[in-house]
């Protein structure tokens, strides 16, 4: 039976169906007939960027040593579809994976998510960095394995065993790096610390590129434009480090089983001439597909290796800190070089004491320092907080001493040309006044010996040799000596001026070279050149930490040097032998046998630091 | 010798049209394959390796099929309606427990070395029950009984699908509605339907976006004035008192225009809150239409223009509530959120293979998109997208215009049947095809969700071929049979 009633319906469905049918073909319209960007995006699909990667640079110590070069190594690539007849077994064992490990890689491989883009009929990387060595194994079999390729690309490898810290690493980019610079890639490395890190740009150069044209099949057709658009790559600048790898092995053989730093600087220059973070690790560590693995293992080591603690680790500088509290008393007129203080076994008002070794008494400054009076600059900063005629308040005294502070290189970053520089700490007047509340010259007395609030990097420390060396003048400390066909940062080269006149400086040399002479680093004494320096023994929760900080010679300083030796005791224990030897390598070139049995015993003597967590 | 004649007017009775398109559309439907599967390793497209091979194969059984089908006399559905439902109800039920897990999805078969999804078998069976229940005496829509029936038939088998975690063939489902439709349900369900859906589209889209200005959210302000213009317009449409329009009309719209008037010159404000009282006003109006005329369409169409009005704010509520990756999904799809790399991967690059087309497309085999596998699951789901590389707009307008053609023949064919069964399971056919068509190449053209469900005689596979044969041939058999005097 016929339903008529609802039979203009019909209409209505084949008008639904003619609606769409139309939207649909509107839409279509404008997909494929006025909307450009769809074909554009297509096209970024089928053109193929060959990215070629330049030789990244290679860096030299000062003396033209090769420290860092590139090696080629192998990326293992697979056509999905040319694998056929695989004899997955010799496979697996000649590039020395599981089965399981292969099933998994060709399972990510195909997997578009993991892989977007993914053609079974282009190459995909396989396996990644494999060596030389691994290389020529696999290469004779290479026949046999259908649909496998292999792709060149360089490794970085190591021409030293030292100066890891320095030199850093390069390894693939993070997702983090790839967002933040468009120029990076996944699968593209990048320099992760050190040298290789902040000198990336350079290291680097730029990537090149070949547009090709590729088929329906994957194949590439040929050169876009005829290569017009193509971009050749420009290799990486060479770096030259202000290193001496003699002097930086040196370092790190004596710095053996123990912690701390070593940081030596030519004063006119800046130039860092080593640096020794210890413990370190063997650079070689980082090289090739291993450097995962490595980092894990350092990175959950307590004495934690990875660390730079020339840079980045802070301490209490001790009595080395005691020549910029002399030359800010010079300067502001709070003591002459006759002024002298008492020190009966140490410095006493009431019940403030801060104990002191045994020496002559009252002392001008040029013996306060030869002997690191503690009583004497504890005098000092007290006058000076307390002179209520040169400043009318103590906040204005503090904020005074800490102007010196700063213009010294203290409390904040000397900016050297390195990744992950500390700043250290110098207090001001706020600081106080938010810690302390009512707070007089008393309570902070200690920051005038080093100790308190007061901590510095060895770097900092080592600077201040170089501006004492410099009578009055620093350049910004740094580790790139030259740039092949580039140059230096201009905030490497800027002279920064201290607030203290040179004439004090020269009191403060005078009594840095009567320590050595017969003061407390009477060990580092030599007939060959004339040595300055400043022991510094910095109180801590567990045994003190050594410290040495000095020049040589003291005419036209060629060596500004900071040692320092976490729990080595009284600064004469190991600060003072190792910054001897330290000068001498680096002044005379080698050690004399004496010397070198010298070295060979601090090499040998080790700290024991239990494996508590630092 | 009587029977002989009939079968012989049965033959020349066989729309022949409909056949031709038929194989004109499985035709094209191969080639498309061959353009998204064609490996230039292996140039012989016939070969049993290759998908376009093994389609080549679901064709021609298909063919055999379909000439099966054509011998099976109506008079066998017609007894064995219920039967075949009930076995097919039990197949789906079976299939949830000893199917294997497919993708998350428990609806695959495997018999021998093919694979079967039932539930693409699923709809000729349905819609046979629906034409053998509608047929029978006394069937009324009208009857509240007699539709929960009919809708119980479509419902049953959604659910078990749905048990298979096979939604978007679920949803297919809701196809049978338009032939319920056709069959004198009131249209005021399908227009609630559709209304829902513009409601949430243009409320969602907009719902973050600002008049120039004004502190007025684009999408509240929309969706509250089509929610009064759908309301006037169903007091127009059924209940034909043009009085009462008059008074809605100027009320609501002239309010709403005044307070945008107000609003751009005067002190700019959110124009909502007045059109959200006006809204309330005029519900109170309807309602009292209806205690004054005690006509119950009132009620109905107050509770309608209520639900209207909340409509943005319980789904805009809702919304929040969802999981993150259900949001970014619908997001994604009202082009809310770009995110070539995450949920709209697919569509993005389906876009892209589309757009590349151009005019005339890049021809048969030559779609870089397509080979270079960029667009997933391009054979199955996807493979519009190798008609409109390959075909360009030429090539993917003409196929939308053979598929109107195609839906439009069925609709021909349908309404000249003689009795309810073959005008019914017609209605169920076409719409079922509609219904792919309008997911299918919508979603590949992101208009609409990515539900994925094949696109008939195109989308690489034997299950939805035969499917769809099933369902198209034993229509035609009926349609044969219209001219032969029922006993």
């Amino acid at each position: 039976m016929k339903s008529f009633k609802y039979e203009y319906r019909k209409y209505v469905l084949a008008g639904i169906a003619l609606i769409i049918v139309l939207s649909y073909i509107t839409r279509l319209a404008f997909l494929q007939l006025s909307d450009e960007e769809y074909k554009t995006r297509a096209d970024d699909n089928a053109f193929f960027n060959n990215v070629i990667f330049p030789a990244r640079g290679v860096i030299y110590d000062r003396n033209g040593e090769l420290l860092v070069y590139n090696q080629p190594a192998y990326d293992i690539m697979v056509i999905m579809r040319e694998v056929t007849n695989l004899d997955t077994l010799d496979f697996c064992n000649t590039l020395g994976i599981t089965k399981e490990q292969f099933d998994e890689r060709m399972r990510i491989i195909k997997d578009d998510k993991k892989n977007p883009g993914y053609s079974s009929y282009t190459q995909q990387l396989f396996m990644g960095q494999i060596s030389t060595e691994d290389f020529s194994i696999f290469q004779e079999k290479l026949f046999r394995f259908h649909g496998f390729y292999v792709r060149e690309r360089t490794i970085r490898r190591y021409a030293t065993d030292y100066c890891a810290h320095v030199l850093g690493d390069v390894a693939e980019v993070s997702q983090k790096e790839v967002d933040k610079d468009d120029y990076y890639s996944p699968g593209d490395y990048i320099g992760k610390q050190g040298v290789e890190r902040s000198y990336e740009p350079e290291l680097r150069g730029e990537k090149g590129v070949e547009v090709l044209l590729r088929d329906a099949r994957g194949r590439i057709q040929g050169h876009y434009k005829n290569g017009a658009l193509d971009r050749k790559p420009v290799p990486g600048k060479n770096l030259t480090l202000s290193i001496d790898a003699k002097l930086q092995a040196l370092g790190e053989r004596l710095m053996e089983g123990k912690m701390g730093a070593i940081v030596a600087i030519e004063p006119k220059t800046g130039e860092i001439l080593c640096m020794v973070s210890a413990p370190s690790y063997d650079p070689h560590r980082m090289e090739g597909k291993q450097r995962g693995a490595q980092m894990m293992e350092m990175q959950r080591d307590p004495m934690k290796p990875m660390l730079n603690r020339a840079i980045s680790g802070t301490y209490p500088p001790g009595s080395t800190f005691k020549t910029s509290q002399g030359l800010t008393f010079l300067q502001e007129g709070i003591i002459t070089n006759t002024t002298a203080y008492p020190c009966s076994r140490g410095f006493r008002i009431g019940r403030m004491k801060v104990g002191c070794h045994g020496h002559g008494a009252p002392l001008p400054l040029i013996p306060a320092i030869a002997t690191s009076c503690n009583g004497y600059f504890c005098w000092g900063l007290y006058h000076m907080l307390n002179n209520r005629t040169k400043y009318k308040t103590i906040q204005d005294a503090m904020t005074t001493w800490k102007n010196y502070m700063v213009s010294m290189g203290f409390g904040y970053k000397l900016g050297v040309d390195l990744p992950g520089e500390a700043r250290g700490m110098i207090p001001n007047a706020e600081y106080y006044d938010r810690r302390l509340g009512n707070w007089n010259a008393l309570g902070v007395i200690s920051i005038a010996i080093g100790q308190g609030e007061v901590t510095l990097t060895p770097l900092q420390i080592a600077n201040l040799g170089a501006t004492i060396a410099n009578r009055g003048y620093y350049i910004t400390p740094h580790i790139v000596k030259h740039i092949q066909g580039g140059h230096l940062a201009d905030s490497l080269k800027v002279k920064h001026k201290t607030m203290v006149d040179t004439c004090y400086y020269r009191m403060v040399v005078e009594g840095m070279r009567k320590a050595v002479q017969g003061g407390t680093c009477k060990s580092a004494n030599t007939s060959m050149y004339e040595v300055c320096g400043k022991t510094g023994t910095a109180q801590n929760r567990g045994q003190d930490h050594s410290a040495f900080m000095g020049f040589a010679p003291k005419d036209n300083p060629k060596i500004a040097i900071a040692v320092y030796v976490e729990n080595g005791g009284f600064g004469a224990h190991y600060g003072v032998p190792i910054g001897a030897l330290m000068m001498e390598q680096y002044i005379k070139g080698e050690l004399s046998p004496a010397s070198e049995a010298k070295a060979n015993t601090f090499q040998h003597k080790h700290i024991n630091y239990g494996t508590r967590e630092r | 010798m009587e029977r002989e004649k009939g079968n012989k007017g049965i033959f020349l009775s066989i729309d022949w049209a409909t056949i031709l398109l038929y194989v004109i559309l499985i035709g094209w439907g191969w080639a498309s394959v061959c353009g998204a599967c064609y490996d230039f390793n292996q140039p012989d497209l016939f070969a049993w390796e290759t998908n376009s091979g093994k389609q080549i194969v679901w064709a021609i059984t298909s063919l055999v099929l379909a000439a099966v089908l054509l011998l099976i006399e109506k008079r066998f559905y017609d007894t064995a309606a219920y039967v075949i439902y009930g076995a097919m109800m039990l197949l789906l039920a079976v299939t949830i427990v000893i199917a294997p897990d497919t993708k998350g999805s428990r609806s695959w078969l495997p018999i021998g070395p093919v694979k079967l999804q039932p539930a693409e078998f699923a709809k000729f069976a349905v819609a046979l029950a629906l034409g053998k229940l509608m047929d029978q005496y006394g069937f009324s829509i009208k009857k509240m009984k007699d539709i929960g029936i009919a809708i119980g038939l479509i419902v049953f088998p959604m659910l078990l699908i749905i048990a298979q975690k096979e939604t978007g063939s679920a949803l297919v489902y809701f196809a049978f509605f338009l032939m319920l439709y056709r069959e004198g349900m009131t249209g005021s369900l399908l227009f609630c339907g559709f209304a829902c859906v513009v409601y949430f589209v243009v409320g969602m889209k907009f719902s973050q976006d600002y008049i120039t200005n004004m502190p007025v959210s684009i999408g509240e302000f929309s969706v509250l004035l089509l929610a009064m213009i759908f309301s006037i317009g169903l007091v127009l449409v059924y209940c034909h008192n043009w009085m009462a329009v008059k008074i809605m009309a100027a009320s609501c719209l002239g309010s709403t225009l005044l307070a945008l008037l107000f609003s751009i010159y005067v002190i700019p404000f959110d124009i909502c809150y007045i059109m959200l009282g006006v809204c309330v006003l005029m519900i109170g109006y309807i309602i009292g239409l209806a205690v004054y005329t005690h006509l119950y369409r009132y009620v109905l169409i107050a509770s309608f223009a209520l639900l209207s009005t909340s409509f943005f704010y319980i789904t805009d509520t809702l919304f929040q509530h969802l999981d993150n990756h259900q949001r970014v999904r619908i997001e994604v799809l009202l082009g809310m959120k770009d995110d070539p790399k995450g949920a709209g991967y697919n569509v993005n690059q389906a876009k892209i293979a589309i757009g590349s087309g151009g005019l005339w497309g890049k021809g048969f085999l030559n779609g870089t998109q397509t080979k270079l596998k960029y667009v997933p699951e391009q054979h199955t789901d996807f493979i519009f997208c190798t008609v409109g590389e390959e075909g360009g707009f030429v090539g993917s307008a003409l196929l939308l215009i053979a598929y109107l053609l195609f839906i439009w023949r069925l609709i021909y064919v349908a309404e000249r049947q003689t009795d309810t069964m073959g005008r019914v399971y017609g209605y169920c056919v076409l719409c079922i095809f509609l219904f792919h068509l309008f997911i299918n190449v919508g979603m590949v053209l992101g208009l609409t969700p990515v539900i994925g469900i094949p696109l008939p005689f195109f989308s690489y596979g034997g299950s939805s071929l035969w499917g769809f044969t099933l369902l198209l041939f034993i229509f035609l058999r009926m349609d044969a049979e219209r001219n032969l005097k029922r006993q």
